[in-house]
């Protein structure tokens, strides 16, 4: 063996870059948010962070949730520490677990994320457990976002001909299968148009009792996170304005929003993450490798 | 009836041009990236390539020309997001990919190992993935309306409570069987008749084997046959499916195998950062698949450093187990 004359590098968080397609990349298995930048009104946390500290407070204790990759992994780890310690992790490639890994992965199949699991076994064995009804939420990002929840992260149609994305992975399964689902993505009129180009995984579909038409058995979105809003669902299956993010104003969330949202009554103002919640985010993510 | 063979050996006895392979059924763990390596030396084409998700095994091997078709839920980097050489393919040269999604790949395989056509899901109903694609069918279910226990959201408030229970839906989608000519899998350790232990992350490993007409086991170590009968909880390919063994150590690299080595992130980024045009993807292709003849060579290129940045820095054993009576 020759010795070390390549350079080890080790993954560094500008190197990523901020393309569109890059970026949907793992829509099955987590959020694909861009690296944020530091919130403009508030130096004290990212974009990121506060992604994650929205996301974690959709976990309710006791909840069985099928985690994902990202900005929804370190989700789960704020939300174990602050508020659901009984929440479960299920991941696709078999692993359950009922305490975070000991350190930051990349994908579910990274060793940490196997030691001190409480169950290693098949895809079928998780999917079953969905399917039959188990799981409480899901979380999942995408290339684009409609005004229904259906997501796309299979291929987006343009001027210049077709991008193609990575596809479903577990994507489809989670948002079909799932008592309910969560969506992370950058906020934008590009990954939030009236209608998705091809709906690799069902949302609302094109409003109230459509779900029950095409046959799911149950659930559909409750939140979409984006870079500058959370968006909940009307009963009528649309999506509305919920909250908007510290430091962003009305008017930009509808403009680069693709269709003309409705808002609520009274938008809240997104709450920051806590002291507590950045340092349970910081001792995971301590480069800053998903949150920075 | 010993059937260790070099890698060599087993990819041009066992995958013939046209074949439908499937690799990586571990998810993001022990995917088989010699043998793919090794089918891509050997020039094999119009392979049909099913999978669930093969990190950059599947863009490497779409780069190289054998592939005709992709079976799969998802393809590109896992850690960095798009593979560009599946990208190319399919906006540029239209190359057939059947969408699937992770689960309706594992009914597909489990259809296959228990020899039956298909298998009924509630999944995907309404989803694009399954439009014109011949792995799909929607069909009535002659058990509609009767109940089935499901979850009621929130187990938790009350623990000791029975489930729920919700009808059962009138329409479900039936999955298509999918039989592999060939499944390759990585494992830990074999005997030298393809008895295999793993452990760590399974995916669709059983299914994918049990549904395969041949398979390929590639391991870390051969082992003596005492040592799987010691653990037969452990055993997840009984030999007697198996055509072909190959000793094979660090033949999941970059992907990890638990308890030997772990995940080569660096290597992942940096095949998203030199392979993005068509020149590039063939030099690292020159590089690190056509300039080393076989996985040793591979390694030493690898380097003695890197292999022991990766190796294993605290051992976790498990508890002991007795299976005595």
């Amino acid at each position: 063996m020759k010795t070390c004359t390549e350079n080890v590098e080790t993954p560094s968080p500008s190197s990523r870059e901020g393309s569109f397609s890059d970026h949907v990349g793992t829509a099955a298995l987590g959020c694909p948010v861009e690296r944020s930048s530091t919130v403009a009104s508030s130096p004290t946390y990212t974009m990121g962070e506060l992604m994650v500290a929205t996301a974690a407070r959709e976990i309710r204790d006791g909840e069985i949730v099928f985690v994902g990759m990202r900005l929804p992994l370190i989700a789960f780890v704020v939300a174990k520490k602050m508020h659901a310690p009984n929440a479960v992790g299920l991941f696709e490639n078999g692993v359950i677990r009922a305490t975070p890994a000991s350190e930051l992965i990349y994908t579910m199949a990274d060793p940490p994320n196997i030691l001190g699991a409480t169950q290693c076994l098949d895809m079928l064995g998780v999917m079953g457990l969905l399917q039959s009804g188990r799981v409480h939420l899901g979380f999942l990002g995408a290339a684009e976002v409609d005004r229904f929840g259906n997501l796309n992260s299979t291929e987006v149609r343009g001027p210049k001909g077709i991008t193609r994305l990575p596809g479903s992975g577990g994507a489809c399964d989670i948002a079909s299968l799932a008592h309910r689902f969560v969506v992370l993505l950058e906020h934008s009129k590009q990954r939030l148009p009236e209608r998705v180009s091809f709906r690799t995984s069902p949302g609302n579909g094109d409003g109230a009792g459509w779900r029950k038409r095409v046959g799911l058995p149950r659930g559909g979105p409750v939140a979409v996170i984006t870079t500058k809003a959370v968006l909940r669902f009307d009963e009528d299956g649309e999506a509305y304005l919920a909250s908007i993010h510290p430091g962003v104003d009305i008017e930009d969330v509808l403009e680069n929003t693709g269709w003309k949202l409705r808002a609520a009554e009274a938008i809240e103002q997104t709450p920051e993450p806590s002291a507590e919640e950045l340092q349970a985010i910081r001792e995971y993510d301590k480069e800053g490798f998903w949150t920075r | 009836m010993s059937k260790v063979c070099n890698m060599r050996e087993a990819i041009a006895e066992l995958v013939s041009d046209g074949s439908s392979v499937a690799l990586g059924l571990q998810m993001e763990q022990m995917i088989p990236f010699a043998a793919g390596h090794e089918i891509i030396r050997q020039k094999k084409r119009g392979l049909r390539l099913i999978g669930p998700i093969s990190d950059i095994l599947f863009d490497q091997m779409i780069g190289a020309g054998c592939m005709e078709q992709v079976i799969a839920a998802w393809v590109g980097n896992v850690m960095m997001g798009s593979a560009y050489n599946f990208r190319r393919a399919v906006e540029q040269d239209g190359m057939k990919v059947f969408n699937m999604t992770n689960f309706t790949i594992a009914l597909a395989l489990q259809a296959g190992a228990m020899g039956v056509p298909f298998l009924p899901t509630n999944t995907a109903l309404g989803s694009d993935v399954t439009r014109g694609n011949e792995f799909f069918a929607e069909i009535d279910s002659p058990f509609a309306g009767e109940q089935k226990p499901s979850g009621d959201g929130r187990p938790w408030s009350n623990p000791r409570g029975a489930r729920q229970t919700e009808p059962i839906t009138e329409k479900l989608l039936t999955v298509r069987a999918l039989n592999p000519d060939v499944t390759i899998v990585h494992v830990q350790r074999a005997d030298r008749e393809g008895n295999a232990h793993c452990w760590g992350s399974f995916g669709v490993m059983l299914e994918g084997v049990r549904a395969a007409k041949r398979v390929i086991v590639v391991a870390e170590e051969i082992v003596e046959p005492e040592v799987i009968a010691s653990d037969p909880n452990r055993t997840v390919v009984p030999g007697f499916l198996v055509n072909a063994v190959v000793e094979c150590r660090y033949g999941a690299h970059p992907s990890p195998v638990q308890g030997y080595y772990k995940r080569d992130d660096a290597f992942f980024r940096q095949y998203h950062e030199q392979t993005k045009t068509k020149n590039d993807s063939d030099a690292w292709l020159e590089r690190w698949v056509y300039g080393v003849a076989d996985r040793a060579a591979y390694v030493n290129q690898l380097g003695a450093c890197r292999c022991e940045g990766l190796a294993v820095k605290q051992h976790a054993y498990a508890a002991q187990t007795d299976f005595g009576y």
